[in-house]
């Protein structure tokens, strides 16, 4: 243990306990463990000036709701952002990797980040595990070739779209586009478009909900509107309260009080000289 | 039976003003049966950083010393302590190296960070990090935690208060939960002082 820590750490993922699990899970009879998941809305449209990319905020473990306002757009670079679905480990993962892949390359070119080298990035890691790396992103940006909007699928394929929708509310927020999208859209209506989608994902697909997270691009500035729409507030928030009549039995209580922190104060010169 | 209900564990953190509770029950199982009634879950990494960790005791202790072992060298080369934010950011990614063949542990992160702001976080077995305001909760009796903290919860509660609430949701949760139970640990972290206490509950 002392040797991966003090050596450069080894790159990749570590299959140490890969044997244990499997016993664990075949010889004990045990059920494997199920994931995060970000069930999820995430859209994208390219429209006159660049890129708007929406998500929900809502994760999922099971059926249960872990997360009321998670954050599904993540950063790529200065230029470029990234909406991911499917098990939230690896979207969050394989995003802060390329993320880090992409600052270093910019450091070498001393260039803009392109979007379609994150889209490589993306891809041929994600095709090198085969689709276990299960996560299905919609990744949009503008460089100066222009804008750009990409979906990528957890086995590595990718698609170059006007417009794109991924997750399990996917259908429900395509069926907005396909009815009201056009090229040329300008900013106001890209952000209502994008919103309704997300709002169609919503209310109508379970493993989406909560609030829509709306990403902006266009040519040098990117603009994230956190809880751009807060369609659904708590509806019965009680002023009084919780009051509880019978206090908690306590076995017994320890207090430790911290350490202080002690400010020395430095004696310019010699204290002693008069 | 699931693996994570193997040894069974109740885990919630809550955030009040300039102060935060962490709470854990204190059974140990081997699947329906008690081994142990005062099983430590709650771990201090330092003054100000406290580290839960649910689901299989195993890997809950094996994570607690490697993650001690980290801080310390961490403590060593930089002469301070880990922010909260850092050691979260630490565990997630000492849990995703581990993505196809993972540690079996749900971790709850709790600490006062710069200026004493409290940072609460969990994350589940592979290491995807849920950054919560109010409170987070982990283990067999989740479920249950998430209504009682949900209904139970206020904003801004003072120390004395939060214990009370945090102290409240946990009893209430793991009493409808066969695995979690047998009392309770709870630690209030505020800037000036950490009070631990141990709670009687219902020892069945």
């Amino acid at each position: 243990m002392l040797s991966e820590a003090m050596d450069s750490p080894k790159l990749g993922f570590n299959f140490d306990l890969y044997t244990r699990n499997h016993m664990l899970l075949t010889k004990k009879g045990l059920k494997p463990p199920g994931y995060l998941k970000t069930g999820t809305t995430i859209v994208g449209l390219i429209f006159k000036n660049g890129v708007i990319l929406g998500a929900d905020t809502r994760a999922t473990a099971g059926s249960i709701v872990a997360d009321k306002n998670c954050e599904k757009i993540h950063d790529m670079a200065p230029n470029i952002s990234c909406c991911g679905a499917g098990t939230a480990a690896d979207t969050e993962a394989v995003t802060d990797n390329i993320n880090s892949q992409l600052k270093l390359h910019r450091y070498h070119t001393g260039r803009e980040s392109r979007v379609v080298t994150a889209l490589t990035l993306l891809k041929t890691h994600l095709f090198r595990y085969q689709g276990h790396v299960s996560a299905a992103l919609v990744l949009g940006g503008v460089d100066l070739t222009g804008p750009h909007l990409y979906t990528i699928y957890p086995h590595g394929s990718t698609d170059s779209l006007p417009f794109a929708t991924m997750g399990s509310g996917s259908l429900a927020a395509m069926a907005v586009f396909e009815s009201e999208f056009r090229e040329g859209l300008s900013r106001e209506e890209g952000i209502n478009l994008v919103t309704k989608a997300i709002c169609s994902g919503i209310f109508n697909d379970l493993g989406s909900g909560s609030n829509v997270d709306i990403c902006v691009i266009e040519k040098g500035k990117k603009e994230y509107l956190r809880n751009h729409l807060t369609p659904n507030p708590r509806t019965y928030i009680s002023s009084k309260g919780y009051s509880f009549s019978k206090k908690t039995e306590v076995l017994h209580a320890k207090v430790t009080p911290l350490k202080e922190l002690v400010n020395v104060v430095e004696v310019v010169g010699d204290a002693m000289e008069e | 039976m699931s693996i994570f209900e193997y040894n069974g564990s109740a885990l919630v953190a809550m955030v009040g003003k300039n102060c935060l509770a962490i709470a854990s029950d204190r059974r140990l199982g081997v699947q329906l049966q008690t081994v142990a009634t005062d099983f430590q879950r709650i771990f201090m990494i330092h003054d100000k950083l406290f580290l839960a960790l649910s689901a299989l005791a195993s890997d809950a202790q094996t994570l607690h010393q490697r993650l001690v072992f980290r801080h310390k060298l961490y403590h060593l080369r930089e002469e301070r302590d880990m922010k909260p934010e850092t050691f979260a950011s630490l565990v997630s990614a000492m849990l995703y190296e581990k993505r196809f063949g993972p540690y079996f542990c749900q971790p709850v992160i709790a600490g006062l960070g710069d200026d004493d702001k409290p940072f609460i976080c969990t994350m589940e077995s592979i290491g995807a990090k849920e950054l919560a305001k109010d409170f987070v909760v982990a283990g067999t009796a989740s479920e249950s935690l998430y209504g009682a903290c949900e209904s139970m919860f206020k904003p801004d509660m003072e120390a004395e208060e939060l214990f009370e609430t945090i102290s409240q949701a946990l009893l209430s949760s793991v009493d409808r939960d066969c695995l979690s139970g047998w009392g309770g640990y709870v630690y209030i972290v505020t800037p000036t002082e950490v009070t631990e206490r141990i709670l009687k509950g219902r020892m069945d």
